[in-house]
């Protein structure tokens, strides 16, 4: 039931709003919608910790720890992202940058592509899975878009050719899914669906699979960022509104990277070697290289946390790659502490550019002047992001290399390498634009800061102490994925 | 010569003809004769669909036939001529990398692709296995002409075709997917072809032309 209000929430918004059209609290119904999305997911978890795994719908939809933490994640991210794009696409609205046309479009699909986001960590069909994922991309085209400057088109187009094709990609590999599946579990509906595979997936063919996990990777891969089919993200990041581009950050990649997982639980059990934990690896480990020597480029702040993003996310597919106990859960944890703490930087950058007008670092400075709780709300999340204790980040980061130390003594000095390269980077790109000189003037509103502190204290709480249910649950989540 | 030969040869022949298609797309220099080849790939994939379907007894295929039928033969080219016919973009136009070089890069594609097909094809139980090959060779065709192209439309277009060699690998392969996945598919494809017909819009209003040549100042410096 919950699970029903769940994704019917978020589309009956998306459908409200594009009928109702842009009215004056229009932003107040799109945080409404995601508050309650985000009551249903708090509900849907409760129910999961207390009873276990869940089907529901005749096996359509299956739930389990490692799927509901990310559930839970999603609709936290979405509503406070909502929260925060409330006042923020107001003002770019007085700015003369969007009109009540382009904001209707905005608010639909905002709603719509959280609920597809949604109904891709539910399903329990691979093949819906994908239909979700390129929903979600479809929905998001239009989004980057919006501002209508020619950049921007350039990155919507990019975004929508390159994410395509590698959807492309992910479909092939679902076929090949299906093709094996059906040997074994018969033609319909059920050779497609993930409980059915992972209670046979021993006895799927492995070159088979091995080639499916292939075109998996590399076609959700391309949405998860990774190298170097990483092309589209930062411009997409970049050129989009910043509420967009917090969301794109901090959950499409997540659910990207959640559909490569659960192809992996497969193809790993019908193997029983590591291939599918090597490539993954690979991936990650040029990516995290990759985005770590084009941060030190950047001029833009928008795309220089975009790399940032990259980086990441080739973090986390690393420790995902490299399996077990430990870095799954330390996976896990750095997929949660990245969403909420890039989410956070991006809420801080947006309103650092719309007062000075620019994403260009060296035109922003001495934002600690001009608002305090701005300036420190961009210093904090960079130094969360950047694995300082006591932020979370560092703890996760501290389990992922200290077990490829163990495990992978060969990755340990690039990881250490890029992660060096990327934290003398952004933080001397920050720094002065937090405590340089300027000459601009105080802001004359408050920005809209609440979401930055609530998920920078998150983290932080996280960094110092991770409730022992919460741990439990990771724990669960981490076995799940093998280990 | 048992019936379902008899079908089988039509189906093999069908699968020869995509393949010729999906070359005389990559050589095609008008956007309408493109579209028009379009339409003529989906025609031909939704029949070899029907006599899969009818073959085999699969039902559900016939379901699959009627979609590509309806959106990829019908809908989308006439949307498509309409938009041309609205841009006023057909014009002759030269792809980045000569024809008769793309032709060749596009045989190598063919050998490539036969080769990868040949383990899967061995293992399939299906009596269509033979095409799997050719359906691989459509989507690599399909991808070249996304890369060679410059335009908008004509990029968009290798995407579709690329989806049409997806749907033959299915059909050939597993006598196609789970209906729900292809009715949702085709809804993502729908729904993805009225986003670019907007998008297109706004690329034409911005830069007052097609061609994405415009679009190459987000790079690396």
């Amino acid at each position: 039931m919950e699970l029903f209000w769940l994704l019917g929430i978020p589309l009956t918004g998306g459908i409200f709003l594009a009928l109702w059209g842009y009215r004056r609290n229009a932003p107040e119904i799109n945080a409404l919608f995601s508050l309650l999305t985000l009551a249903m997911a708090a509900l849907l978890t409760v129910r999961i910790v207390e009873a276990g795994p869940m089907m529901v719908g005749n096996g359509w939809f299956f739930i389990d720890s490692f799927n509901v933490f990310l559930v839970a994640l999603t609709a936290f991210v979405a509503f406070t992202t909502a929260l925060f794009s409330r006042p923020y696409m107001r003002i770019e609205q007085e700015h003369g940058r969007l009109n009540a046309t382009r904001l209707r479009l905005y608010h639909s699909s905002y709603q719509i592509f959280i609920g597809a986001m949604l109904l891709a960590l539910t399903t329990n069909n691979m093949g819906i899975l994908w239909v979700a994922m390129e929903a979600a991309t479809l929905a998001t085209v239009l989004l980057v878009s919006l501002y209508r400057t020619p950049a921007s088109l350039e990155a919507a187009w990019k975004y929508f050719i390159l994410c395509g094709v590698g959807i492309a990609l992910a479909l092939f590999g679902t076929i090949l899914l299906y093709f094996a599946a059906e040997k074994v579990l018969g033609s319909g509906g059920n050779a497609l669906l993930w409980t059915h595979l992972n209670g046979v997936k021993a006895q799927l063919e492995p070159t088979v699979l091995s080639l499916a996990f292939v075109f998996l990777l590399v076609g959700y891969g391309t949405k998860v960022g990774l190298a170097p089919l990483h092309s589209w993200l930062p411009d997409a990041h970049a050129e989009g509104p910043t509420p967009v581009s917090a969301v794109l950050s901090g959950l499409l990649l997540n659910v990207a990277l959640y559909a490569v997982m659960r192809s992996k639980v497969l193809v790993d059990g019908a193997l029983g070697n590591d291939m599918a934990g090597t490539l993954m690896m690979g991936f990650g480990l040029l990516s995290v290289v990759l985005a770590a020597f084009l941060i030190v480029r950047q001029t833009d702040v928008k795309r220089m946390f975009a790399y940032s993003s990259i980086e990441h996310m080739g973090l986390i597919t690393f420790a995902f790659g490299m399996g077990g106990a430990v870095t799954n859960f330390a996976g896990l944890l750095h997929m949660t502490m990245h969403s909420l703490t890039k989410s956070a930087i991006f809420f801080a950058v947006g309103h650092a550019t719309q007062k000075t007008g620019t994403q260009l670092m060296d035109d922003i400075r001495g934002l600690i002047k001009t608002n305090p709780t701005l300036g420190w709300g961009l210093m904090l999340g960079t130094v969360a992001i950047l694995g300082m204790p006591p932020f979370g980040v560092f703890a996760s980061e501290f389990l992922i290399i200290t077990t490829a130390m163990h495990e992978h003594p060969w990755a340990t000095p690039f990881l250490l390498l890029a992660l060096g390269v990327a934290f003398a980077a952004i933080f001397g790109k920050v720094q002065p634009m937090v405590f340089g000189e300027t000459e601009l003037p105080k802001l004359p509103y408050q920005p809209a800061q609440t979401p930055v502190f609530l998920h920078l204290g998150l983290v932080l709480m996280l960094g110092l102490f991770i409730p022992p249910y919460l741990a439990a649950w990771y724990r669960q989540a981490a076995h799940l994925l093998g280990g | 010569m048992t019936a379902l030969a008899y079908h089988l040869q039509i189906v093999n022949l069908l699968a020869a003809l995509l393949l010729l298609i999906s070359f005389a797309m990559l050589s095609q220099r008008r956007v309408v004769g493109l579209v028009t080849l379009f339409a003529w790939q989906g025609a031909a994939l939704a029949l070899s669909t029907a006599i899969v379907a009818w073959s085999t007894g699969q039902h559900h295929l016939y379901y699959s036939a009627a979609m590509t039928l309806g959106l990829k033969v019908i809908a989308m080219p006439w949307y498509f001529y309409h938009l041309v016919k609205k841009l006023n973009v057909n014009r002759v136009v030269e792809p980045m990398i000569n024809i008769p070089t793309t032709m060749l890069i596009g045989i190598v594609l063919v050998i490539f692709a036969f080769n990868l097909a040949l383990p899967i094809s061995e293992m399939s139980g299906t009596v269509t296995r033979s095409t799997l090959g050719i359906a691989m060779a459509c989507v690599l065709l399909a991808f070249l002409m996304m890369i060679t192209r410059t335009k908008a439309i004509p990029q968009v277009i290798g995407f579709l075709s690329m989806e049409n060699g997806l749907f033959f690998a299915a059909t050939s392969a597993t006598y196609g997917m789970p209906l729900v996945v292809e009715l949702g598919v085709a809804l993502d494809v729908l729904v993805g072809v009225f986003v670019l017909g907007i998008f297109i819009f706004q690329i034409r209003e911005t830069f007052d032309s097609l061609d994405l040549k415009h679009m190459e100042k987000l790079k690396e410096k």
